[in-house]
């Protein structure tokens, strides 16, 4: 490897030429993106999905953008975590009322939407009695994973990963505009879930 | 157990190989260009065997130089004269007060000092190869400022929430900070559910008593709990892993007439700039060298750029004589273990002293050649620089971990590890009136145990990536079980989370390890903790007393992703406790 005198590095260091933009920043150059849109450009890939009531939506500007959210995923067909995940968010979503669809936002999106097409997951949020408001989401099965995967409904074991009986039951909530993103279990009491969405709008706790 | 395959581990061996050569020799921009390794915007560019979690989309700092600026001394806080209004017993809601609850012993230990704190923004510089960071910190700074305090001199600190709405992208502007793991009345704990929002005040109380002043060793407590390193942080239910990432932390120190901060008298352990606290955290920093956390991350956070202090791999210049050194693990999911290697001789170990564990002092000194310390985790350690005169020796960690699962159990060989903080042994001889080491024969004893009222199991759990307890989840407002002011218990924490490791923290008093596996603990761990590494498929019984105060803690898993979704619990101590075993 070419050898440089170490005075020279340490100038360009010191220039701000190799490795930063220390110096940049400094002058007050204000070339990077807004924290808003860095959030967005690495999580939230703008990909069209399509609801249960077979509605075309783009994920970040129609479902994501300027709005306080519940994100989960799920499958219809999966007998295990699945529907007590489901009933427990019905309860959740009937806590919150008609807030649901107007300041709160429920997304389900299928892990396997080659099977999940809307018409499987109308049927499935009627099993399951969801109200107005809550969408399940199916795709392209490309666009699917690369939400998981951007979403961080990973598991770092790949053997576990790759069933889906073991997905991760988590649901994350989040205010895009203020940028607070949480999670918590899915099968947390439904009070709580609504309590912790509560944050969101501020104010404190205390006991 | 958890497979490491050989070819990841080579991969990530290579990567972490690859960039400290990039960094080491020194190569100019355009000698990087033209090897096809820098981008025309100035960065590293990211592919496999250069970034160290190369599978993975997470980012990769842009490089930055080691050693090339002081490590801070962080700043000790000073009382102020009075605080308008005066605290009260009851929460002074009026005023803007946050908190809920009565104080339990403010007129029983009335503070004679009082201090003021305020958590905003700051804009700091940890590496002079990075830009300006937007960081919260205690008075605008991180590490916070040092605490220090005396057992027997109560302390009320009026704790301001004047951070900002707009967060830079992580963090949330609600608040509760934990003395981490001070002998604390719960309203003054910092519990994770007493939060509160901007514009607002909580006025937290430390008796700074012994254990035991109103049970068991009345008037003035058990001697044999002193703490000495303590810490403070955010605690904020389900965001403490942002808000602490984001520089709310702080450490906090406790003094007595035997650990007195002056090396002439008592234990005679070295003092003043010679006892230095070196909080150390990973972070990463995106492309644009700004602070990254990950939001959507639910395993656990690993930064590649070491921070000690707040700064990025500081060099600290000392004189040839021993120095007090207090390790902490500030997160947010690292676990670590620490040597002291002269780049020279890697291969030559070199011992030192180890006198405390999580700021409890031993027994008696034990010399060591590494300590290992998992997040929030402390150890005191004493280094003999003389030995060292002239030369250069790194703080470095050599315990491998690849993902937040937890470290692999592989140990780095010397001088491949992660190179913390260069200890420079270059400034003049200067007096030294601290005792060697071995020449201390007792600290304190460790407190005799005693039959516990009850005997509670609690299995750290992953069903379906739900970090659980027992099978469920946190909740503020669920007191899973009541503990008997001033019993004893045992409580046996399971690691059935397959994979995975847990340090399990447990507030308020502190405890000590009964069995780990079946085994009684040795060497270092013989000792008082309130954190314990719960590793693989390990079961670790401990023991503890509730002594004093009353009112809500928690107990969680101190891998603060992992806490921020669901793995803690809330018990209250009560005139009358419960019986279940299970909680």
């Amino acid at each position: 490897m070419a050898r440089i005198a170490r005075r020279q590095c340490l100038e360009m260091f010191r220039s701000g030429r190799l490795g930063t933009r220390a110096s940049a920043a400094a002058a007050g150059q204000a070339a990077l993106p807004s924290p808003r849109d860095a959030i967005r450009a690495r999580y939230f890939p703008n990909v069209v999905l399509r609801t249960h009531e077979n509605r075309p939506v783009r994920f970040y500007d129609d479902l994501i953008r300027d709005k306080v959210v519940i994100l989960n995923f799920m499958y219809a067909r999966c007998d295990g975590v699945c529907p007590s995940i489901t009933a427990n968010l019905v309860k959740v979503q009937t806590l919150l009322g008609n807030r649901i669809g107007r300041s709160i936002f429920m997304y389900s999106i299928t892990l396997k939407p080659e099977q999940d097409k809307p018409g499987a997951l109308a049927e499935y949020a009627a099993m399951h009695n969801v109200g107005p408001g809550w969408l399940f989401l199916t795709g392209d099965a490309a666009d699917v994973e690369l939400l998981r995967r951007k979403l961080g409904f990973v598991n770092p074991d790949p053997a576990l990963d790759a069933d889906s009986a073991e997905h991760i039951g988590n649901i994350r909530y989040g205010d895009e505009r203020r940028q607070l993103w949480g999670a918590c279990p899915a099968l947390a009491t439904a009070s709580w879930i609504v309590e912790s969405l509560g944050w969101l709008d501020g104010g404190s706790k205390g006991l | 157990m958890r497979k490491n395959k050989p070819a990841r581990e080579k991969e990530r061996q290579t990567a972490t190989r690859n960039r400290r050569e990039l960094i080491e020799a020194r190569l100019s921009r355009r000698a990087l260009m033209k090897l096809g390794l820098l981008t025309s915007g100035g960065y590293l560019i990211a592919k496999n065997g250069l970034s160290a979690r190369a599978s993975g989309g997470d980012p990769q700092s842009p490089p930055t130089r080691p050693f090339i600026e002081p490590l801070p001394i962080v700043p000790v806080k000073q009382p102020v004269a009075g605080l308008t209004p005066d605290p009260t017993v009851a929460p002074n809601k009026a005023a803007g007060e946050a908190r809920t609850r009565n104080h339990q012993a403010l007129a029983r230990f009335p503070p004679r000092k009082l201090y003021e704190v305020h958590q905003r923004a700051g804009l700091v510089s940890m590496s002079p190869d990075l830009p300006l960071q937007h960081i919260w910190g205690f008075d605008g700074i991180t590490p916070g400022p040092t605490y220090i305090a005396r057992y027997g001199e109560p302390i009320l600190i009026r704790n301001f929430n004047d951070l900002p709405a707009d967060n830079g992208g992580f963090g949330l502007n609600e608040v509760s900070t934990h003395q981490h793991n001070g002998h604390t009345p719960s309203e003054s704990d910092g519990f994770p559910c007493d939060f509160f929002g901007p514009g607002r005040f909580y006025d937290q109380h430390y008796p700074n008593m012994l254990a035991g002043f109103d049970s068991t060793h009345p008037p003035n407590g058990d001697p044999n709990e002193a703490l000495s390193t303590l810490w403070y942080h955010d605690h904020r239910v389900d965001f403490t892993s942002q808000n602490v990432y984001k520089g709310l932390a702080g450490t906090y120190l406790l003094f007595n007439d035997r650990d007195t901060g002056d090396e002439t008298t008592g234990f005679r352990l070295p003092s003043g700039q010679f006892d230095v606290p070196l909080m150390v955290s990973d972070k990463v920093f995106d492309e644009n060298g700004q602070l990254f956390f990950d939001l959507f991350n639910l395993d656990g956070i690993l930064g590649d750029k070491f921070l000690v202090n707040g700064k990025i791999q500081p060099f600290f210049e000392v004189h040839p004589r021993r120095y007090r050194l207090r390790l902490l693990d500030g997160g947010p999911s690292r676990f670590y273990q620490f040597f002291l290697t002269d780049l020279n001789s890697p291969d030559t170990p070199l011992p030192f002293w180890q006198i405390s564990n999580d700021g409890n002092l031993l027994p008696k000194p034990i010399q060591v050649t590494s300590v290992r310390i998992s997040v929030a985790e402390r150890a005191d350690i004493i280094i003999d620089f003389s030995q060292f005169a002239g030369r250069s020796i790194v703080l470095e960690n050599r315990l491998e971990q690849t993902d937040g699962r937890g470290p692999t159990g592989n140990l780095l060989p010397a001088g491949r590890g992660d190179r913390v903080l260069r200890f420079d042994a270059v400034l003049p001889p200067v007096a030294d009136n601290s005792l060697h080491p071995a020449a201390i024969t007792k600290f304190y004893d460790l407190p005799a145990l005693e039959p516990p009222r009850v005997v509670r199991r609690f299995r750290f759990e992953r069903n379906n990536g739900q970090w659980a307890i027992n099978g469920k989840f946190f909740d503020c407002n669920d007191v899973r079980f009541r503990v008997q002011k001033n019993s004893a218990e045992h409580w046996v924490l399971q690691n059935n989370s397959g994979g995975w490791q847990h340090p399990i923290h447990v507030h308020f008093e502190e405890f000590q390890i009964v069995s780990r596996n079946g085994r009684p603990p040795q060497a270092v761990e013989r000792s008082r903790k309130d954190v314990v590494r719960l590793g693989f498929n390990e079961e670790i019984t401990v023991f503890s007393r509730f002594r004093d105060f009353v009112g809500p803690y928690p107990q969680h898993c101190h891998n603060t992703v992992h806490e921020d979704h669901a793995m803690m619990l809330r018990w209250d101590i009560e005139e009358i406790g419960d019986q279940r075993t299970e909680p």
